[in-house]
């Protein structure tokens, strides 16, 4: 089958890729752009694992087709940390343990950070809707709440 | 200290530092199974019956063998043949022989040069089945007329007359049942049902394969127990065991449903057939179609109580279907069903049945988590009958230490009645309950394991400390052994790495199951450190010329004591390791036997329910875990131990189920249908964590991952129908069931 030619934004570089009109977003960066961070927990929008977003708006990368991201702006979980320099959120999910196995995490973080770009002082329940969309089998969530929620303090304090 | 006295005192443990790998799992560098990649690399994808039960008359290849890109294709013919016991069981479940026994089990698979010619190259593979009768239903799988799944696969413990569905019996208990029920005030029996769940590891299993004709081969893949695919690989393929190197990826979840193999071996077969390296990652629907669900269970609890709250005889049958292979843990839900009491009369029985699902796998304390939902229930039923308070009940009841198990053994030192005064003085089980909202405890039970073990720990030249564990790191493990080594040689816990091993590197290791981890690795990590300290006390020794035992490490620091103390300044490690090479070569310490006192494990939970008349929703407004640690090494990851059980098991109570058809298809095998728990469906999940140390670890560690999924199908239950005024007797309590359930209550 013919390749789609696609140039796009990833974390801030230009990038560009070939790819088969059938190929995921989220295909399109774990398999040719080697960002394996975002993570295939079901293929079907049901889990979050995948998530990343896409001119600033948060999607599961497997709904979306890698010919989509065409002229787009694509952020994923390798972006989130400045250089050597953890962002809050990550942070706080190591102090928190908000993770155990930690296959969630990176659609988690990218979830929570659209969030509080939105919405810096979430209310808890706030946060678990926001969150619904993301599957955590592991934690039962309470960690994650309190990491999103210590994260977004800090953050508005900082500010 | 003498190094075998059990310490209590702690410098690290109990605190809670960042655990080791968490930058690389927070920036999404951390590498799970499918993030793997290897030159030349194919991509396999797997055909399955799309039938509950079918003969397989005939396997036409020859399409998709044709298809451009297509590199190798395999059936069973592919395989090892003359297997017998647990290995052929393996064999025909990761790959069907002459019969798909069960909807999703793999026929055929095929490795081609992208994932999509894979794909489009499976649906070239055309095969011809013979519908055979099927059964999924434990109760029905018993009836006489049940079509006979895989006729000769009892075993002689089966007592004569059953079905040959049943395959596998187990009788226990000691006493008089029917004395004990005489003497009774009240006797409640009753009959309940819970459906297979999932347990649901957001990770699909995932593997990067390569094997050559030469029979040596490397696989990448997620697992609990790289040993145990290492082993089943070599034994499925014809291999030795020695030539397949197995490296375990970052698990991204596991629950017991990693402990076995299903794509593995078909990749290495794959891998073999091509002479290049496969990739293979299951879909979400192949996860829930052909990997372990737990057992689907009927059962029948029969208690007597007198007035006062004893108990006085408990009797359970407890028929487990465990897929179409014998292995439901069905004497596990027999043994764990009355632990937490002490009984003078009490009885289980135990069926293991087959039926045309998937073969079960182990998921967090197997068997026991409905065990406890029956006989709970009736306890809690009693409760109400007798109008006592379930906490006083269970405490007038509980089992202690010296008390004769209801499974055989006598106790040592556990921690139930702890755990349920800390329940009874817990303000959430004081708190005023709001309208329409009930509350339920439950206590629960788990064995815990101990299991083959070898760690390696190696001292650096300036100090720092390599720690080489067998057991994946599922939830925080590296941090807990870097702990214990860190309190046992009394240097900071930064100065310690622990890698998880590949097969290759250490001896062998048991699977990461049986709440284990903590346990025997972490008791093994600290006799290993004993043993490097015992060569640096040696060194230190020599350099001062005082006999060995005239040295004691202290804070990190050989030290001269008795006659000698104070006649030399202590030894830092790092001047020792300094100059080890010249004092004697590398230090190092190795840690390899099966350790037997893992120590069983008690938990009571305490959860509201509230539920809607209208729609028969339940929500959980507040939920508590009280939980028996031993010790708590990382007290934040025993917290997320204990919520992450609660919150498997408020799925499992409320809405997670098989659902199959008519036509014996499983109807909701994607995670919109599947549906766990999300945020917006809990509470914070609040944690007590008791203390009572394990004679048998040397900081008194007990696992704790397993009893927390234990209690709250019983606990939601209790408290579900008591806000409803219904008792439930089968889950999951969905809304359709509760509206059932009320409306049959008019
Ligand atoms: S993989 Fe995209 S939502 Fe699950
Ligand atoms: S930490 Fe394992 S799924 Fe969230």
């Amino acid at each position: 089958m013919t390749k789609i030619h696609v140039t796009t934004t990833v974390n801030g570089d230009e990038t560009e890729f070939l790819c088969d009109p059938r190929e995921t977003l989220l295909d399109v960066l774990r398999d040719r752009l080697n960002l394996t961070g975002a993570k295939e927990g079901c293929g079907t929008g049901d889990c979050g694992a995948c998530s990343v977003t896409m001119e600033g708006r948060l999607v599961c990368s497997c709904l979306v087709l890698g010919a989509e991201a065409e002229g787009k702006d694509i952020a994923t979980v390798e972006g989130i940390a400045d250089g050597d320099t953890l962002h809050p959120l990550q942070r706080k999910f190591i102090e928190h343990a908000a993770l155990q196995c930690g296959i969630c995490t990176p659609g988690i973080l990218v979830a929570a950070k659209s969030l509080l770009e939105k919405n810096p002082d979430p209310s808890e329940t706030e946060v678990r809707y926001w969150l619904a969309g993301n599957l955590c089998r592991c934690t039962g969530y309470d960690k994650i709440i309190r990491a999103v929620m210590d994260a977004a303090t800090e953050m508005r304090e900082a500010s | 200290m003498a190094l075998d006295d059990r310490k209590s005192d702690f410098t690290f443990i109990g605190t809670r530092p960042d655990r080791p790998d968490g930058l690389d799992k927070v920036t999404g560098r951390a590498k799970f199974g499918a993030d793997a990649v290897a030159p030349g690399m194919l991509f396999g994808a797997i055909v399955r019956s799309p039938h509950a039960h079918a003969r397989i008359v005939k396997i036409d290849t020859s399409k998709a063998e044709a298809m451009k890109g297509v590199k190798a294709v395999v059936t069973r013919a592919d395989f090892a043949t003359g297997l017998t016991g647990e290995f052929w069981n393996v064999q025909e479940n990761v790959m069907a022989g002459d019969t798909a026994l069960y909807d999703g089990h793999a026929v055929a698979a095929v490795a081609a040069n992208s994932a999509l010619d894979a794909r489009d190259a499976a649906k070239l593979i055309e095969i011809e089945y013979e519908v055979l009768p099927h059964v999924t239903d434990v109760d029905k799988a018993m009836e006489a007329d049940a079509p006979v799944i895989r006729d000769g696969t009892a075993d002689g413990s089966v007592p004569e007359g059953m079905h040959p569905n049943v395959v596998r019996y187990h009788e226990s208990g000691h006493g008089d049942v029917a004395a004990g029920f005489a003497a009774a005030d009240l006797v409640i029996e009753d009959s309940f049902k819970t459906e297979a769940t999932h347990q649901g590891y957001i990770e699909p299993h995932a593997c990067l394969a390569s094997l050559g004709a030469d029979g040596k081969g490397e696989l990448w893949c997620t697992t609990q127990g790289h040993w145990y695919a290492q082993k089943h690989c070599a034994a499925l393929l014809g291999i030795e065991t020695s030539q397949l190197r197995v490296t375990a990826s970052e698990i991204g979840g596991g629950f017991g449903g990693k402990t076995t193999v299903f794509i593995e071996p078909v990749a290495l077969a794959l891998s073999r057939k091509a002479n290049r390296p496969v990739k293979m990652v299951m879909s979400r629907s192949e996860v829930l179609r052909a990997t372990g669900p737990t057992s689907s269970t009927s059962m029948d609890v029969k208690i007597g109580m007198t007035k006062d709250g004893t108990i006085t005889a408990a009797e359970g049958v407890f028929r487990l279907q465990g897929g179409a292979f014998p292995g439901a843990p069905m004497e596990f839900t027999a043994m764990c069903a009355f632990a937490p009491y002490a009984l003078e009369n009490v009885r289980q029985v135990g069926y293991d049945v087959i039926a045309n699902r998937p073969k079960q796998a182990a998921y967090r304390a197997p068997g026991s988590p409905m065990a406890a939902f029956a006989v709970e229930s009736v306890i809690d039923l009693l409760c109400q009958q007798l109008d006592l308070d379930p906490v006083e009940v269970r405490l007038k009841n509980a089992s202690k230490k010296g008390t004769k198990a209801s499974y055989g053994p006598r106790f040592d030192d556990i921690g139930l009645v702890e755990c349920l005064e800390a329940a009874r003085d817990h303000p959430h089980y004081s708190a005023q309950l709001e309208q329409g909202q009930g509350r339920g405890i439950s206590c629960g039970f788990w064995f815990n394991h101990g299991g083959e073990t070898s760690v390696s720990l190696a001292l650096s030249e300036d100090g720092t400390v390599q720690v080489s564990v067998g057991t994946p790191d599922i939830g925080g493990s590296r941090a807990s052994m870097a702990l214990m080594a860190s309190e046992t040689l009394g240097i900071p816990y930064e100065n310690i790495r622990v890698t998880i091993a590949d097969t290759a590197t250490l001896g062998y290791n048991d699977v990461s199951h049986g709440s284990r981890v903590t346990y025997a690795s972490g008791l093994a990590t600290i006799k290993a450190a004993q043993a490097a300290i015992a060569e640096m006390c040696k060194r230190a020794a020599a350099k001062w010329g005082i006999p060995e035992d005239a040295v004691k490490w202290e804070d990190g620091c050989a030290v001269p004591s008795g006659p000698n103390a104070g006649d030399f300044e202590p030894l830092a490690m790092a001047d020792i390791t300094a100059d080890m090479g010249a004092t004697g070569g590398p230090i190092s310490g190795h840690f390899e036997a099966t350790p037997e006192g893992a120590g069983v494990s008690f938990g009571v939970h305490i959860v509201d329910a509230q539920v809607d008349p209208e729609t028969g929703k339940t929500s959980i407004p507040r939920y508590t875990v009280i939980q028996d640690a031993g010790k708590a090494i990382h007290p934040a990851y025993v917290e997320g131990q204990f919520q992450g059980g609660a919150a498997q098991g408020i799925g499992w109570a409320l809405n997670e189920e098989y659902v199959y058809g008519e036509d014996g298809r499983l109807q909701n095998a994607v995670f919109l249908d599947y549906r766990i728990p999300v945020a917006s469906d809990l509470p914070m999940i609040d944690t007590v964590i008791v203390e009572v140390p394990n004679p048998g670890h040397p900081y008194g560690v007990r696992g704790v991952g397993e009893t927390g999924i234990v209690p709250p199908l019983a606990a939601i239950a209790n408290a579900v129908s008591r806000a409803a005024g219904v008792r439930m007797f089968e889950l999951p309590m969905s809304p359709p069931r509760i509206l059932a359930a009320l409306k049959a209550d008019g």
